[in-house]
């Protein structure tokens, strides 16, 4: 079972590899990590995605909190949370594939950022299931190059974590 | 006395800030980037102790921490120097041990290009400290130092690393030193949700076979009084870990001795018939649980801990209550009354007489165990530190401690050539108690070498050496499970153990027959000398009982020839 975590931590040299330090130490399994700073210069959020049971993420909470640099860690549920995540794929384009390339960028509502003679780049954002779809309809086309920039996700309504 | 703003060298600004923390003691081994450092000591009001191998200084602040339960301190060089500390922080984080390891780094403008003697100790360590630093600006120093000791002390206690550039202890700074400390991300829970705590004393109330189960957590917060309070309040029988020994007084009619791998049979069956298991500043480790599947059956757990984390780790708890084991203890001893456990008590009493420790006593070989004993009549409150192996499993055994933080031992981490050096930092921290190091022939060479710091500055620790020719405790495996085959595990004659005692200028004793080992312990305790004892044992005696890898802990069995 899949978790997101959101993790705010001092904006420090080395939490990050604090953080994922005590992933690889315990056998954690990290799908996804985003760091960046927040709305305070002095804290930085980390979203965590990590697979495993109830057990699993307890102690990895848990863990998480016993490390002096972290400052909260909260498990943000998928019903209650927006999700998003953004991913570059370039894919293999010519004169005769590019329309059908609009075609599908435009059906995912994704953006077309960079044109060239072989190729294409599309700027999508969703959630992993988006993405994932965007992906495999590129495909055939010849994907070149994809990067993900991993989940970030936010409690919906007036309470922050 | 600084005045607030005094202007000084970030060296200098150290020596304040240990002077702030009252630092009495430091073990260390200088180096080129200690060399500003190193000159403040110099005429600093601060003991410091040339060790003869960084490990050693580690080591001894692990051992002057568990004797004291003040904040050891140690300091060592960059790179060699700080990675020949490594063990010892390690072995100082598995036993929680509040230390504060201090090492040299090369110079800021330098970091991260291979400089000589450069080596990523902040990188290193971090898996082993509970928290380190790589201090980035003179200024910073007062509040990481302040910090470094709050943390360390506070909480689960462990070791925390500063690492100090060559610069920022050359640079000048505004001396002031913090008040308190602000840490958001460490709060730690030292008070315990009293409705968990009176969830405990029902679940108490309703028990009628309850063993305490208590470990090092008791020792590390001074709670060994209310410990003997719960007991006795509710009438439940105790069993103290190996790094608990001392926090529960042996000679106790509830005292069911050491649980586990080398345990006693009747803590060992106590726990598996308990119905409530009221386990206390333990973690539940796989020497004590065996086969975690078959631990305590049919008990319900309660589990006191500090670390929040320690919590359902290994065994599922029903109560867990997060808090400092005193301040919980307390106020459960308000809450609790007696258990219906006078029956459970008769059994355990006749577990007691039916299954003692016991070993087959001889007039012409020196029995590991009757040197314990001996030792222990001849002097029963002084401090005993090991080394690890057979000799520790019988100084557990054998040993009647009566008061917490006279038994030091590595139990975590199980380092051999611990406990040579933390016997020299348990005897600088309480040099009103004799100091034992109850040692193996192998361990005792992995730290020899502190021979020379001993006799310099007159330690007089004594050395017991369980001389039986064989890393034996690994021999006693390849006995049992390798068909006899001692690969690579016998050190007979290695050295010459009185010869090198006096090639330092110790003292050095030996004992070949039962009858010498009362004689040679009275004179070493009465030369006040360091000494090494060469014990000249019985080569193949093994620990027993034994519960084999992997099995129930009530499948504990008597090994052949015990
Ligand atoms: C640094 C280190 N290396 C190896 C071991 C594995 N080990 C555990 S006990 C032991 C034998 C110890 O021999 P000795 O000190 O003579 O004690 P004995 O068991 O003979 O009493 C060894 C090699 C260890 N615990 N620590
Ligand atoms: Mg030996």
């Amino acid at each position: 079972m899949k978790h997101t975590l959101a993790v705010l931590v001092e904006n420090r040299a080395g939490v990050l590899s604090r953080v994922s330090g005590l992933f690889s130490r315990r056998g954690y399994n990290i799908d996804s990590l985003a760091v960046g700073v927040t709305e305070d210069p002095a804290i930085s959020r980390m979203t965590i995605v990590v697979r495993g049971d109830d057990h699993v993420l307890e102690q990895v909470t848990k863990q998480l909190n016993k490390l002096i640099d972290v400052i909260r860690v909260t498990d943000i549920k998928a019903d209650e949370a927006i999700e998003r995540e953004l991913s570059l794929i370039k894919v293999a384009a010519d004169a005769n594939t590019r329309s059908e390339i609009i075609q599908i960028v435009d059906i995912f509502r994704a953006r077309i950022v960079d044109v060239a003679s072989k190729s294409m780049t599309i700027e999508v954002t969703g959630d992993d299931e988006k993405i994932r779809a965007m992906e495999q309809l590129l495909r055939p086309f010849g994907i070149k190059e994809m990067v993900r920039t991993g989940k970030i996700a936010m409690t919906r309504g007036a309470k922050s974590v | 006395m600084s005045r607030p703003t005094e202007k000084m060298t970030g060296a200098r600004a150290l020596i304040e800030c240990l002077y702030k923390e009252e630092v009495d003691t430091i073990f260390g081994y200088p180096g080129g980037v200690l060399l500003p450092i190193y000159d403040e000591l110099y005429d600093a009001d601060i003991r410091h102790i040339l060790v003869r191998h960084e490990q050693a200084a580690a080591h001894a602040a692990d051992g002057y921490a568990r004797a004291t339960g003040k904040t050891g301190v140690c300091i060592a060089t960059s790179g060699p120097g700080a990675t020949n500390l490594v063990t010892g922080i390690a072995n100082a984080y598995m036993d929680s041990v509040p230390m504060v390891a201090l090492t040299g780094q090369v110079p800021s403008f330098l970091l991260g290009n291979d400089a000589f003697q450069e080596a990523d100790i902040t990188g290193i360590t971090l898996p082993i400290t509970k928290h380190n630093y790589l201090v980035q600006d003179a200024k910073e120093l007062p509040r990481i130092i302040k910090e470094a000791f709050h943390i360390a002390s506070t909480g689960r206690q462990g070791p925390v690393l500063i690492d100090l550039p060559k610069d920022i202890t050359t640079d000048e700074l505004d001396f002031s030193y913090p008040e308190s400390v602000e840490l958001r991300g460490y709060k730690p829970t030292v008070k315990g949700n009293i409705q968990q705590v009176k969830r405990a004393a029902a679940e108490i109330a309703r028990s009628t076979n309850p063993v305490i189960y208590a470990g090092g957590g008791i020792i590390n917060s001074n709670a060994s009084g209310e410990l003997l309070k719960l007991a006795e309040t509710i009438m439940a029988p105790v069993t103290t870990t190996l790094t608990g020994m001392g926090a529960f007084p042996a000679d106790h009619p509830l005292f069911l001795g050491m649980p586990g791998m080398h345990g006693t049979k009747y803590a060992n069956y106590a726990i598996q018939e308990s119905d409530l298991l009221i386990a206390v500043g333990v973690r539940f480790d796989d020497r004590v649980t065996g086969k975690v599947a078959s631990f305590a059956p049919n008990a319900r757990v309660i589990h006191i801990d500090i670390d929040p984390a320690e919590i359902s780790k290994n065994v599922r708890v029903d109560t867990p209550i997060v808090g400092d084991a005193k301040w919980v203890l307390e106020s459960l001893v308000k809450y609790s009354k007696k258990c219906k456990s006078e029956a459970w008590l008769d059994k355990i009493k006749q577990w007691k007489k039916e299954y003692p420790l016991h070993y087959i006593k001889s007039d012409d070989i020196i029995k590991p165990q009757y040197i314990v004993e001996q030792i222990c009549e001849a002097c029963g409150d002084a401090i005993i530190v090991t080394e690890v192996g057979q000799h520790q499993m019988w100084a557990a055994q054998y040993f009647k401690f009566k008061e917490p933080r006279t038994f030091i031992t590595s139990g975590g981490l199980g380092t051999m050539g611990y406990g040579f050096p933390a016997a020299i930092g348990a005897k600088l921290g309480r040099p009103d108690k004799v100091v034992f190091d109850i040692a193996g022939d192998g361990s005792f060479q992995m730290s020899s070498q502190e021979l020379a710091t001993v006799v310099e500055n007159d330690i007089p620790v004594i050395v017991a050496i369980f001389n039986n020719g064989y890393l034996g405790m690994v021999r006693q495996w390849q006995e049992l499970f390798f068909e006899h085959r001692y690969s690579f595990t016998t050190i007979k004659g290695s050295v010459d153990f009185v010869k090198l005692a006096e090639a330092y200028g110790a003292l050095g004793l030996r004992a070949e027959k039962p009858s010498e080992v009362r004689p040679v312990i009275e004179e070493a305790i009465a030369s006040g000398r360091p000494t090494v004892i060469d014990f000249i044992v019985d080569p193949e005696e093994n620990v027993s009982p034994m519960v084999p890898a992997g099995a129930a802990i009530n499948e504990i069995m008597d090994l052949e020839g015990t």
